[in-house]
């Protein structure tokens, strides 16, 4: 009995061992990428074409979901505030609440999880495929890295959609507050506006939502471009790292969002 | 086994293997993925000017050769001297430097799918030198005339059938001009006119362009007609070598079951298995 519950106990620490092993590997991996699209930014930067094509493709091909999205988000966000505030007669606050919720927090990370779902998965596969019909191996083969013609690119392009996209969610979900809270349930549009104004504060609130997309732009285009260019090249590889593309972004927005909070909000 | 005469026209006068002057010398080279030994003691040497076919049965790392020759891969021992210089020793920007004096032809063509036929051309030449819009214009139209597809130049790589989608990664891979060209099973999955066209033209690219071709398959008819010297390979080195017709000739069994296409012989039609009846009636799992 206790040989076996030794026994189990072993395979439970190998297993962990392994798997702890393995998320370390692809950690130093995925690092070590980002160094060589780093080093390989300057012939990018030279062709800033295939950049704008680039946030073109992940950005304005987006803003359909995003502005969907943070249209609604805010509308929910005026409609539970009003709820809430309502029962201590602090209604008019609604424009404030919902703003610094969507500028803060929601704007950066739900714009982050939606990139992973609609920008990501269109990086990872389009590497992936690529990677599975021999283009990589084909452009390695003229002599042209693949990782400065494909890869930086498209790293950058997300990198400088995010952070608007974000912007973009916030201002749609504000738009949605206002039309639930000062069209629909009445509240006085001159205090919802002012309470906002006054409140919420460009450098502290704005800024730091910014700041957040940016680092969620570089977490998320960094795990779709590396997992479509490591994945298996095959049709079940290039899925599979899809899917990994998405789960990783969403779970390392999810961390990495607490820790920026933390860190932003460190000061005070 | 030394240039035996090339009854077919196409060919050079200088055919067969033996060469003073080889653009690529393979010796004694290793290599396994995993447990499976792929090569073991390959010699190859690759005639400056000539189509070398290197043909073999399905799995006996026709491609992964390629791989090795052109530095996607490095092998466990041995050496692959590229004009005289190791590949496998190459520095990654050596490597690339090799690789503007190379063309690859994939199987399936390697086409950028997000540029058209015109722009899949001009890409080597963006790439890698600053000519004038007006250059590369003359030069890609001219690859892609010699390949017969100038009229394609607006085409999506996804508008392409197979054959055409192969001649304008034949135009891709000589706008450079390069020495030599490595085709990895060009025959597969076309049909008899596009196979034909593909034929013709990489012994009238050879030929024309003054190159050295390597023509990976398994195709032995076709590679045949154009072919001035062929090497098969098997279990991990080269089992005969000669012009097509010397293989034709050859009395080993495994060269004659290549070349006539047995199902049964050295290369077993039956992948290894426990014996046949007690497998049936063992029932259960297996």
């Amino acid at each position: 009995m206790m040989n076996d519950t030794a026994r189990a106990l072993r395979r439970l620490a190998l297993e962990v061992g392994y798997s702890l092993r393995g998320f370390f590997e692809h950690f130093g991996a995925g690092q070590l990428f980002l160094v060589r699209i780093i080093v390989n930014m300057p012939y990018a930067l030279a062709r800033p074409g295939l950049i704008i094509k680039q946030v073109y493709v992940t950005g304005v091909l987006s803003l359909v979901v995003i502005m969907l999205a943070g249209f609604f988000v805010g509308m929910v966000l005026a409609l539970q505030g009003f709820l809430t505030l309502s029962r201590f007669g602090a209604e008019d606050t609604i424009g404030m609440v919902a703003a610094l919720g969507l500028v803060r927090e929601l704007g950066p990370v739900v714009t982050a999880l939606l990139f992973a779902g609609r920008a990501g998965t269109a990086l990872s596969s389009e590497i992936g495929l690529m990677r599975a019909t021999d283009q990589l191996s084909g452009m390695e083969m003229m002599a042209v890295d693949p990782i400065k013609r494909i890869i930086v690119p498209r790293f950058l392009g997300g990198v400088i959609a995010m952070p608007i996209l974000a912007v973009i969610f916030s201002a749609m979900g504000i738009f949605g507050a206002w039309l639930e809270g000062v069209i629909i349930l009445g509240v006085d549009e001159g205090a919802f506006w002012s309470q906002m104004q006054a409140q919420v504060d460009l450098r502290e609130d704005v800024m730091s939502g910014v700041i957040k997309s940016i680092f969620f732009g570089i977490a998320a285009s960094l795990l779709a471009v590396y997992e479509g260019y490591n994945c298996v090249p095959t049709a079940e590889g290039v899925g599979r790292a899809t899917t990994r593309a998405v789960v990783n972004t969403s779970l390392t927005v999810l961390v990495l969002n607490f820790m920026l909070t933390a860190w932003l909000l460190g000061g005070k | 086994m030394t240039s035996a005469g090339s009854k077919s026209p196409s060919r050079t006068a200088s055919s067969g293997c033996a060469s003073d002057d080889s653009i690529l010398v393979i010796r004694d080279l290793a290599y396994a993925r995993g447990q499976n030994r792929i090569f073991d003691g390959l010699n190859i040497d690759i005639r400056r000017g000539a189509v070398t076919a290197v043909m073999g049965p399905s799995g006996t790392g026709k491609t992964t050769l390629l791989r090795l020759v052109t530095g996607q891969e490095l092998p466990d021992q041995g050496s692959i001297l590229f004009d005289g210089e190791d590949v496998a020793r190459m520095s990654r920007r050596q490597l690339f430097k090799m690789r503007k004096r190379v063309g690859m032809l994939f199987q399936n063509g390697a086409l950028l799918t997000d540029l058209n036929v015109y722009e899949n051309v001009a890409f080597p030449l963006r790439e890698h030198t600053k000519l004038p819009e007006r250059l590369i214009r003359h030069i890609v139209l001219t690859k892609l005339h010699a390949v017969g597809l100038r009229g394609a130049w607006q085409l999506m790589p996804s508008q392409l059938s197979g054959g055409m989608a192969r001649r304008v990664a034949l135009a891709r891979a000589i706008v450079m001009d390069p020495e030599i060209i490595y085709y990895d099973e060009p025959f597969v999955g076309l049909d008899p006119i596009s196979m034909g066209v593909v034929v013709r033209l990489i012994r009238r690219m050879n030929d024309a362009l003054g190159l050295t071709s390597v023509v990976v398959t398994h195709d032995v008819d076709e590679v045949s007609s154009i072919a001035d010297c062929t090497f098969l390979l098997s279990e991990g080195r080269v089992v005969a070598s000669g012009t097509p017709e010397d293989l034709r000739d050859h009395h080993s069994e495994t060269v004659v079951q290549f070349m006539t296409g047995m199902a049964d012989g050295p290369v077993p039609f039956h992948y290894p298995a426990p014996d046949y009846g007690e497998q049936l009636l063992a029932g259960g799992d297996q």
